[in-house]
């Protein structure tokens, strides 16, 4: 693989945290409050973001809301068409997610094929009553037909860029960039 | 990362970070088996085949439930019912599974390298499940995983391997496994039962048992395979007991928090006393943990495609 350059910066940290914020209230005023919710982050870079709306929520809405991470490497549908597999990271959810209203938070919205696989996922866990989708940034070029009930930014890009979020969590700068050769 | 070959044979001359890569995969696994739907749809639509020409319980069964769980199909099929009992070749009966479109062929047979003999005339991927005197890398896989589960570490531990060295696949395979993982390996048992030459792959021999397990992290009890006694190999299994059985006595005297393994089935009161067993053993953790790695050892050998890599 040729090295890809940086060709764009789209969000900045205040950005992001500008997004989330926004993202936080969306999810409240949708749900009427914060009562049934549960926040499922996917592996890896929902996780993060998951984590942070939880906060948010809880400074705007004075209550805890259960965080939860998710790992789809097993409900991929790609096995055996890639080179190599992601080592699964842990899926840890440690709220019943039965009657629950469950956001699923992941960084890029991009062919949906994780979406689909994470919604699987969860329905081996239980019964939620809603399933909710909050993405930081919509790239576009969907493959199945989802779409984000939470967007921090829709971002129109060519399918051989890459879209990179870089977060604090993971060390080094926080920002979101467009890569391409 | 993805692992080199399409098939598992053995862990000698395996790769510390393809190893690595197996163990790190089982971890996630692992968690499958303690949800209450203990299924995952990842191997949905491969056709895994358990082609047993020796008895099995634990390992056939673990085979079988790590297939299951990644929601492939899986067949079993062992020699007293299949049509090696009519004079078929071992070679036939697996082109003849091949030709119904299997994946994955596991084989277990008396015959070291019989695993590796179908992997070369085989498109499926073949998992070797025990072949004669030689490997048995996914038992040394759980063992290497138990290990560091227990320890956080492999690297720089010590792990005394007791009893019929010479018949034990299970050992062949854990000297190698934990020598590529940086682990040092001390090896005990009768003279006749120990190999010529063994020192060759970096373990140590030792003849006294208390001096073998001083200071150890953990010691693997080997089964004494009481159907080779008539070869003459020791002189009783009362003696056997005394000079190479584990007991609370001896695993006192080795030190604290050693572990104690066993990589079934058990003789008690022969290699391991009751008591330890029950009491200070692993036995059932490896037994658990062994799903969750030949899970691991399927899903890598179904991934990446080997053409392209």
């Amino acid at each position: 693989m040729t090295q890809q350059k940086e060709k764009a910066l789209i969000l900045d940290s205040t950005g992001i945290e500008r997004a989330l914020t926004r993202i936080s209230h969306e999810i409240l005023e949708k749900n009427r409050g914060a009562r049934e919710i549960g926040l499922i982050g996917i592996q890896r870079g929902g996780v993060h973001l998951a984590h942070r709306l939880a906060v948010k929520i809880r400074e705007i809405e004075g209550a805890p809301v259960p965080v939860g991470s998710l790992d789809i490497t097993m409900y991929r549908d790609d096995l055996g068409t890639r080179k190599s597999q992601p080592v699964p990271q842990a899926t840890d959810i440690p709220f019943d997610i039965q009657d629950k209203v469950i956001v699923l938070v992941d960084d890029v919205l991009f062919t949906g094929r994780t979406i689909r696989a994470a919604m699987n996922s969860i329905m081996d866990y239980g019964r939620p009553k809603r399933i909710q989708l909050a993405i930081l940034v919509d790239r576009g070029h969907r493959e199945l037909p989802i779409r984000a009930d939470f967007v921090g930014k829709n971002l129109p890009t060519s399918s051989k860029e890459k879209v990179e979020v870089m977060l604090a969590e993971d060390g080094g700068e926080e920002k979101v960039v467009i890569l391409g050769e | 990362m993805a692992l080199s070959s399409k098939d598992l044979l053995g862990l000698k001359g395996m790769p510390a970070d393809e190893i690595r890569l197996i163990l790190d995969t089982a971890a996630t696994f692992k968690d499958v088996s303690e949800r209450d739907i203990k299924k995952v749809p990842t191997l949905r639509g491969k056709t895994v085949i358990n082609l047993f020409y020796e008895a099995s319980t634990r390992t056939r069964t673990s085979f079988e439930l790590a297939g299951k769980r990644l929601s492939a199909d899986v067949i079993n099929i062992s020699t007293s019912t299949s049509s090696a009992a009519k004079g078929e070749t071992l070679l036939d009966t697996a082109r003849n599974i091949e030709a119904m479109k299997s994946d994955i062929i596991i084989v277990r047979h008396s015959c070291s390298g019989a695993p590796h003999f179908l992997a070369g005339r085989l498109e499926s991927s073949i998992i070797n499940a025990g072949d004669g005197f030689h490997e048995h890398p996914t038992q040394a896989l759980l063992d290497l995983f138990t290990l560091r589960e227990k320890l956080g570490r492999l690297e720089g531990i010590t792990v005394a391997i007791v009893g019929d060295i010479l018949h034990s696949r299970v050992a062949r395979s854990n000297i190698y496994g934990l020598i590529a993982m940086g682990a040092r390996v001390r090896l005990c048992g009768p003279p006749t039962m120990m190999p010529a030459g063994i020192e060759r792959t970096g373990a140590e021999v030792y003849r006294n048992m208390d001096e073998a397990i001083k200071g150890v992290q953990a010691v693997m009890m080997l089964r004494l395979q009481l159907e080779r006694q008539a070869a003459g190999l020791f002189p009783g299994v009362r003696e056997y007991a005394r000079l190479y059985g584990m007991n609370r006595a001896r695993l006192e005297a080795a030190g604290k928090g050693v572990i104690v393994m066993h990589p079934g089935p058990m003789n008690r009161g022969v290699e391991i006393a009751s008591d330890v067993a029950d009491n200070d053993s692993v036995i059932l953790e490896q037994v658990t943990n062994g799903v969750a790695v030949r899970m691991a050892v399927m899903f890598l050998l179904s991934g990446g495609n080997k053409a392209e890599a």
